[in-house]
């Protein structure tokens, strides 16, 4: 493998990686905080893709508003949906939440299909961000790929700035570690739950629109981010965003270079890094952040 | 000293989280005959102490032996199966089976042949003899066909003491076995221990100080991870730290 | 004591008479239902018994399915080869998967036992292992002696002694001390733990066992259909099962076939153009609301219903 290709699958990588953060992180915040386990998650990612494919008409060439009005809407989604069904899973057993969360994905799979249709689209990058720079003679890399991690790593550091740095961060983080004793201090604990619930929708789905141009937009994608991110979140340690950014950016590089080794047999990479970790550390690599 | 050999012997226990020191080079010895009661504040590390004992949580440091035998690397089963039973601050039977099939299954670990599945479990005379003993030894006998968790909150103690016994330890790990009993359940609760402490090597973590006095042979007090005494019931009385300890400076 | 064998034994005799009066359509629809009453029968050892919520037991199923076909080859084969095969295969990956997942608890463990059956699910669909994702066909059927299953009656008979045996099996694990200890691993695992139970061990035992019994599913699915597909192994398969489970009820036998059945009725139902018109395409929501009421007024499924009738009668 010559540099630049060896370049290019790197930035792959990480590329990938930090968009599985994105869909992680919010995965692991809403378990690690309120308990729940939540199969939904990945339709979240699915609805923002195909919230891309929808908007691009109205939007033309605005495209960073376009990801601002699909987070914002994902956000109220998310809000109105704990609302309504979340908050009353909090309670229950993990089998209830994982049956329920799982019909969820069917409700969600269905729904698409009613308003959307079951059919592949393609989502066009902004004309600004087409094209790409040259590594090497044949080589080039898409602008778009660097503004996906760009994208994400902005969006990390954000993050990374509310949980520890912000009042709501550090409610969060109290409501995290004990939550009874954060309600006593006065905390509004549902509403905080449904700011998190909505924050974690928000990530997904502004990670399903970054995906959109790169990936398609198809109906299975849901699913099988679903999976990967649970691959993350048992590698990194359930609660620990940065757990959860180290395993994705190790899943980005297992998964990347393992399609260029060992082609057909790659799509088992990660399971296999999963057993590995497994064996030697099974309650992830980070115990919880807080 | 001229002592009879421990049965359980602790020596130099540590147990570290971190930067936090929960147990600090604790040593105490269990004798058949004798009740240990420990003793100490609230976070003196007495739960910690009581999990490495059991063999729920590892050791920073220190040596444990059963009968001079080194059990430090077992696993609470293997030490369970060698005579070391414990007893929980919550209690932790289960309540959807009958009292005797609580005891039964805690009998059962011991017996070979786990994989004979054509047998009936209703049918194991071994079990079921052991736990009957276990049943009488705790004065549950009448309750042997309740569901268990329909009997009073002392009951529940007692069952829980029982299911210990069903396992015929040498060693008693009892962790706040009088918690929530009123003043009766607390005098049947402490007869039982009485007629145990024969048989057995018992350690009693205790916060019902009148209980402690009453039973104790040895009483061992903790704070903050520290044994600061380890005495005779009288001489703990005393006790110059440990009344400190307890009821502050200036007595 | 005896008024629990009643009903498991008149069933059990109805279903081995029922081909004497039913079309094959039906008799068919039958197979179709005791087959995933042996999957469902899998799961509850492992769910309602031991209190392991595996979410990824289609792994099983359709390890031992394409195992079957696998073995099979071009001339097809003995039963007593192949079914053992099918079966061991499936319990090998079960001890793989099991010795690694139960080293984790609660949510995780749900999450790695998921991650493990995509594992599978991705060795069938994209190797050449077998056939990718159009699947593979059965050529030829398994045969013992006279037994031949490509005969419609025969595999009814099959299927059926094999539901019965799997039923009286488990019944007969769930009273022995092995399986009085799985109950009590799951009602308090750590009071096992102090009572010297080795309770890793025993829930690897129940997650192999389980896994096995899952794979003579599989070995059944694939003879009844011909051909095996990887969606068998998919995530959608894995919580069909705990579907199953939960709308028959958790912590019986008696409930894993009732869910078996209802669930596999419910799916038709809820196809029926005639009954729910454009709906009927898009069944799969229909399910999805019909889960979410069940879980949140019925936690204890069907069976649960009938004790509330009951209770509501003499109340």
């Amino acid at each position: 493998m010559d540099l630049p290709t060896f370049l290019v699958q790197c930035l792959n990588a990480v590329q990938y990686g930090l968009l599985l953060f994105l869909v992680a992180s919010g995965l692991t915040l809403i378990f690690g905080i309120m308990g729940v386990i939540n199969l939904a998650h990945g339709s979240f990612y699915m609805i923002g893709a195909y919230m891309a494919f929808v908007l691009a008409p109205y939007f033309g060439d605005w495209f960073v508003t376009r990801l601002i009005v699909g987070v914002l809407l994902a956000a109220l989604f998310g809000f109105v949906l704990e609302w309504v069904f979340f908050s009353f899973l909090y309670q229950r057993e993990h089998l209830q939440q994982v049956l329920m969360t799982y019909a969820l994905i069917l409700v969600f799979e269905e729904a698409r299909s009613l308003l959307v249709g079951n059919d592949v689209h393609g989502v066009q990058p902004p004309p600004w961000l087409t094209g790409g720079f040259q590594l090497g003679e044949l080589m080039s890399y898409p602008w778009y790929r660097v503004f996906a991690s760009v994208a994400c790593i902005v969006v990390a550091l954000a993050l990374y700035f509310v949980v520890n740095r912000t009042r709501l961060g550090m409610m969060i983080r109290a409501g995290a570690s004990n939550r009874d004793m954060a309600r006593g201090l006065g905390l509004d604990i549902k509403l905080l739950y449904r700011v998190v619930f909505a924050g974690g929708v928000a990530l997904a789905a502004l990670a399903g629109m970054i995906a959109a141009p790169l990936s398609s937009v198809y109906p299975g994608m849901g699913g099988s981010v679903l999976i990967i991110c649970f691959v993350v979140v048992v590698i990194g340690g359930i609660g620990s965003i940065t757990g959860a950014l180290i395993a994705s950016l190790l899943v980005g590089f297992v998964d990347t270079f393992g399609k260029v080794f060992f082609a057909e047999y790659s799509g088992i990479g990660v399971y296999l890094l999963m057993a590995i970790i497994l064996v030697w550390r099974p309650e992830g690599l980070m115990k919880r952040a807080y | 000293m001229a002592e009879p050999n421990a049965l359980l012997r602790a020596s130099g226990l540590t147990r570290r989280f971190g930067g936090l020191t929960a147990v600090n080079e604790v040593s105490l010895d269990l004798h058949v005959g004798e009740v240990h009661a420990v003793i100490g504040t609230n976070g003196a590390g007495k739960s910690t102490l009581i999990n490495m004992l059991s063999g729920e949580m590892p050791a920073s440091s220190g040596r444990i032996e059963l009968d001079g035998h080194d059990i430090g690397t077992w696993s609470q089963p293997k030490r369970a199966r060698a005579g070391v039973g414990r007893s929980y601050q919550r209690t932790t039977i289960f309540p959807s089976f009958s009292v005797l099939e609580n005891c039964r299954l805690s009998a059962q670990a011991a017996l070979p042949r786990a994989w004979a599945v054509w047998e009936s479990a209703q049918r194991c005379a071994q079990s079921l003899a052991f736990a009957r003993a276990a049943l009488d030894s705790a004065g549950l006998t009448d309750d042997a066909a309740r569901p268990a968790g329909l009997l009073s909150h002392g009951g529940q103690r007692q069952l829980e003491i029982a299911m210990c016994l069903a396992l015929r330890p040498r060693v008693l790990l009892l962790d706040e076995p009088l918690a929530g009993m009123g003043a009766e359940e607390t005098g049947r609760m402490l007869a039982l221990l009485a007629e145990l402490k024969r048989s057995h090597a018992v350690l009693l973590v205790e916060h019902d100080m009148d209980a402690v006095f009453r039973i104790a042979d040895r009483i061992t007090v903790m704070v903050n991870g520290t044994v600061i005494a380890s005495d005779l019931p009288e001489r703990i009385r005393t006790n110059h730290d440990v009344q400190v300890a307890y009821l502050g400076e200036g007595h | 004591m005896a008024r629990t064998w009643i009903v498991p034994v008149v069933a059990a005799l109805v279903l081995l008479m029922l081909p004497l009066g039913l079309s094959p359509y039906l008799q068919e629809t039958v197979v179709k239902i005791a087959v995933y009453a042996i999957f469902a029968l899998s799961l509850e050892l492992l769910v309602g018994v031991t209190g392991l919520v595996s979410l990824g037991h289609a792994a099983f199923l359709g390890i031992g399915a394409y195992v079957t076909v696998l073995a099979s080859g071009d001339a097809g084969g003995p039963i007593a080869k192949i079914a053992p095969l099918a079966v061991l295969a499936a319990a090998a990956y079960a001890l793989f998967v099991g010795a690694l997942s139960l080293r984790t608890k609660g949510v995780y463990f749900i999450m790695v036992t998921l991650a493990f059956a995509q594992m599978a699910y991705f060795v069938f669909h994209d190797t050449r292992i077998a056939g990718g994702s159009d699947g593979l066909f059965l050529y030829a059927k398994p045969t013992l002696g006279a037994l031949n299953l490509d005969d419609k009656q025969h595999l009814y008979y099959a299927v059926i002694g094999t539901l019965i045996a799997t039923y009286a099996l488990l019944a007969l694990l769930m009273r022995s001390r092995f399986g009085h200890a799985l109950a009590g691993i799951r009602v308090n695992e750590q009071r096992m733990r102090a009572a010297g139970f080795n309770t890793y061990g025993y829930k690897l035992a129940a997650f192999v066992f389980s896994g096995a019994l899952a794979g003579l599913a599989g070995f059944l699915l694939a003879v009844k259909d011909g051909a095996v597909n990887p969606e068998l192994l998919s995530w959608h398969e894995s919580g069909a099962v705990l579907l199953m489970l939960i709308l028959g009820g958790i912590g019986s036998l008696r409930g894993a076939v009732i869910g078996a059945i209802a669930f596999t009725l419910l799916k038709e139902l809820f196809q029926l153009e005639s009954l729910l018109g454009p709906l009927a395409s898009h069944w799969q929501m229909t399910l999805g609301f019909t889960i979410i009421a069940f879980v949140a007024l019925l936690p204890k499924g069907l069976i649960g219903l009938r004790a509330r009738l009951a209770g509501v009668k003499h109340g």
